[in-house]
């Protein structure tokens, strides 16, 4: 008898589950778009360790539907309407160059929600989801001020967007923080995944003399290319001093898993939203060290004082009593951007089209 | 300086070996537009090869098999099939593109053994010039020997006459009896070795990864260095090293702040390669470098 009331209560919410898709007893179907095949480093990676989250959290509750090796451009566009055709509530796109292929085809599926990380453009049904990587990037300024005998950092960036500008700006600070006299020379890669590239910008920043690498690209080329040379450099995305156990400082952590979580839970309970509204990031998912959304692997390779240092820094982020773009600021060629007492707002991070003080060279127009 | 020196002379040898056995196929008349597809076979091949026998020697074996493999493939088609050259070449590379990236996808994330460094005694302690010529590793040494070799062969030597005069001229070459389709079939197999093993250098010693089509056009340079030397191997040196140091320059352009768009700065091995083409080109009409028989099908039966 119970078990064919069982049956009859499976049989008709099987029935009745398309009229309410947001019933919590429903099944969510999550897509997911990366841009590589995850691996076991690196930024598919980290979300790779989120969607294992999910699965675990809401176990049969959710399908995942996933599609590696999209390219950004048309290419994105087809996939994400694929999985949006396919029945797809909720589809989170994992890369910056997604951003214009999510906008479109969210137009085309109102009913569908999107989630696009580390964009900026929001519509009704599309939101945005990020983490504040500068914070754990300031981190690595106190450690490379510290650690470096040649005063001299060399940076990897994959575009001169604001989003891996304001982690060079807010490298900077960290660093001058503790030296004054050291600079940071910039390459971009023009990539975010290009292992050739990233090795021959890290050959040529220890050829002009910088003794510390930092990257924000993807691939542990660099710092296998530091530990080849004997200079020191800051993982990305996950852990990755298994590629250079020698040269590996600490790497900043990507914690995708509680977003994507708290969004899906949102879309079951019917609250999903996309914050406070196109113009502020206030209401949005970015998250930082405060919220364990980005986290830092173990020191190592440096002497304990500087460890200490690094830990003070994180602490102060963490509780918000180290403001990381507090004023004055100037940049490298002597503007002022904001006076003393003040603190720059999210909204200026997302504007940053310049270098602060200790940055060489113009950020590329 | 130095370290700057040896970068742009590791960074060109992939185009150099390609380049050079690219060179010894178009001298016996087959134009392979494949470079850039057998490129990536060898690399896909060597970091595998190594993942698995943790030897990078090994990589370099198996780098030149698979590209001796894949451009007997091209072979087949162009020489016993007579298919037309240009269209199978460029089919050769979108083929070897997407196995490549079939096959690679195990391999990404993981990290091979790079060839070690082999210092010469005595002439690695010469000051300067030391460090950067006889410090190096063993393919870089194979690169600059092959230079010489297929040189002196194409001057002095019995088969390297019977491969030109198969390019030149295959209906002269067959009356006298020299089997032009062997001929071919040889040369080609040797430039897809050496292909191979330009692809093979590019996880063995400048990144020890794998990331789908990571030649990244190096394979289309080596094609049009092949014109820009003027099918001679030593000028395909130079004008290796000069890609090779334009690829490095555009790095350090930016690490010391010059003020040129990066993006101006990637494209120029590219620019670099259509001016090469466009000057040789214009000059083309007047010389007698390229192989008279260059990209024609061979009709005859053997």
């Amino acid at each position: 008898m119970y078990k064919n009331f069982l049956k009859i209560i499976t049989f008709l919410s099987i029935l009745v589950s398309p009229f309410l898709l947001t019933s919590a007893y429903a099944k969510t179907k999550v897509g997911f778009v990366y841009l590589t095949t995850p691996g076991d480093h690196g930024w598919t990676y980290a979300h790779e360790l989120g969607k294992q989250m999910v699965k675990k959290e809401f176990g049969n509750d959710v399908e995942i539907s996933i599609v590696e090796n999209v390219p950004e451009g048309p290419d994105a566009t087809r996939v994400i309407r694929e999985l949006a055709k396919q029945g797809n509530q909720i589809i989170f796109t994992t890369s910056f160059g997604y951003m214009e292929p999510t906008l479109k085809v969210a137009k085309e599926f109102p009913n569908v929600k999107f989630e696009h990380m580390t964009g900026y453009k929001r519509t009704k049904n599309v939101a945005t989801g990020n983490i504040r990587f500068y914070e754990g990037r300031y981190v690595q300024g106190v450690v490379a001020g510290l650690m470096t005998k040649t005063n001299k950092i060399g940076y990897i960036g994959a575009y001169p967007i604001s989003e891996v500008i304001m982690g060079i700006n807010a490298f900077a600070q960290g660093l001058r923080s503790v030296n004054k006299k050291a600079t940071i020379s910039v390459i971009w890669a023009n990539t975010w995944y290009d292992p050739v590239k990233e090795a021959d910008a890290a050959k040529v920043h220890i050829a002009e003399g910088a003794d510390i690498l930092a990257q924000h690209t993807d691939s542990p080329a660099m710092l296998q290319i530091a530990e080849k040379n004997g200079a020191l450099g800051f993982g990305q995305s996950t852990d990755m001093g298994a590629f250079a156990p020698k040269a590996q400082l600490f790497a900043s952590v990507n914690n995708w898993g509680p977003y994507y979580i708290k969004k899906i839970k949102q879309l079951k309970d019917g609250k999903w939203n996309t914050g406070d509204g196109p113009d502020h990031w206030a209401g949005n998912t970015w998250g930082g060290l405060s919220t364990n959304m980005l986290t830092l692997s173990n020191f190592s390779n440096m002497p304990t004082d500087v460890a200490k240092k690094a830990q003070a820094a994180h602490d102060g982020i963490k509780s918000g009593k180290l403001k990381i773009f507090a004023g004055p600021l100037k940049t490298n060629d002597g503007k002022e951007i904001i006076g003393a007492g003040k603190t720059l707002d999210d909204g200026a991070l997302w504007g940053m089209n310049y270098y602060l003080e200790g940055v060489t060279g113009k950020v590329p127009k | 300086m130095e370290n700057l020196l040896i970068t742009i002379l590791l960074t060109s040898i992939p185009i150099l070996l390609a380049g050079l056995g690219e060179l010894v196929t178009e001298k016996s008349g087959v134009l392979n537009l494949g470079v850039e597809g057998m490129m990536l076979c060898g690399a896909v091949a060597a970091l595998g090869s190594v993942l698995i026998f943790g030897n990078p020697y090994i990589g370099i074996l198996f780098g030149a098999i698979a590209g001796i493999l894949i451009s007997t493939v091209f072979s087949f088609f162009t020489i016993t099939l007579m298919t037309n050259q240009v269209a199978t070449g460029l089919g050769l590379t979108i083929f070897a593109t997407a196995l490549t990236g079939l096959i690679g996808e195990p391999f990404v994330g993981k990290t091979a053994a790079s060839l070690p460094k082999l210092e010469i005694i005595f002439l690695s302690d010469i000051p300067y010039i030391g460090k950067i010529l006889f410090s190096n590793d063993i393919l870089v040494y194979f690169a600059i020997f092959l230079i010489f070799f297929i040189h002196f062969g194409f001057q002095n030597t019995k088969i390297g006459i019977i491969i030109r005069a198969v390019g030149d001229n295959h209906d002269s070459a067959h009356s006298i009896g020299y089997s032009v389709k062997l001929v071919r079939w040889i040369s080609t197999s040797f430039g897809g070795m050496c292909a191979g093993m330009g692809g093979a250098y590019i996880p063995l010693a400048l990144t020890p990864h794998w990331s789908e089509g990571m030649t990244a056009g190096k394979g289309w340079i080596a094609l049009a260095l092949v014109v820009f030397a003027s099918w001679m191997p030593i000028r395909l040196l130079i004008g290796a090293l000069i890609f090779g140091g334009i690829t490095i320059l555009q790095f350090v352009a930016q690490a010391r702040g010059w003020d040129v768009p990066s993006q101006f700065l990637n494209m120029l091995p590219y620019l670099a390669t259509i001016l090469a083409l466009a000057l040789i080109s214009l000059k083309l009409r007047h010389n007698n470098y390229a192989p008279a028989c260059l990209g024609k099908h061979f009709l005859g039966n053997k």
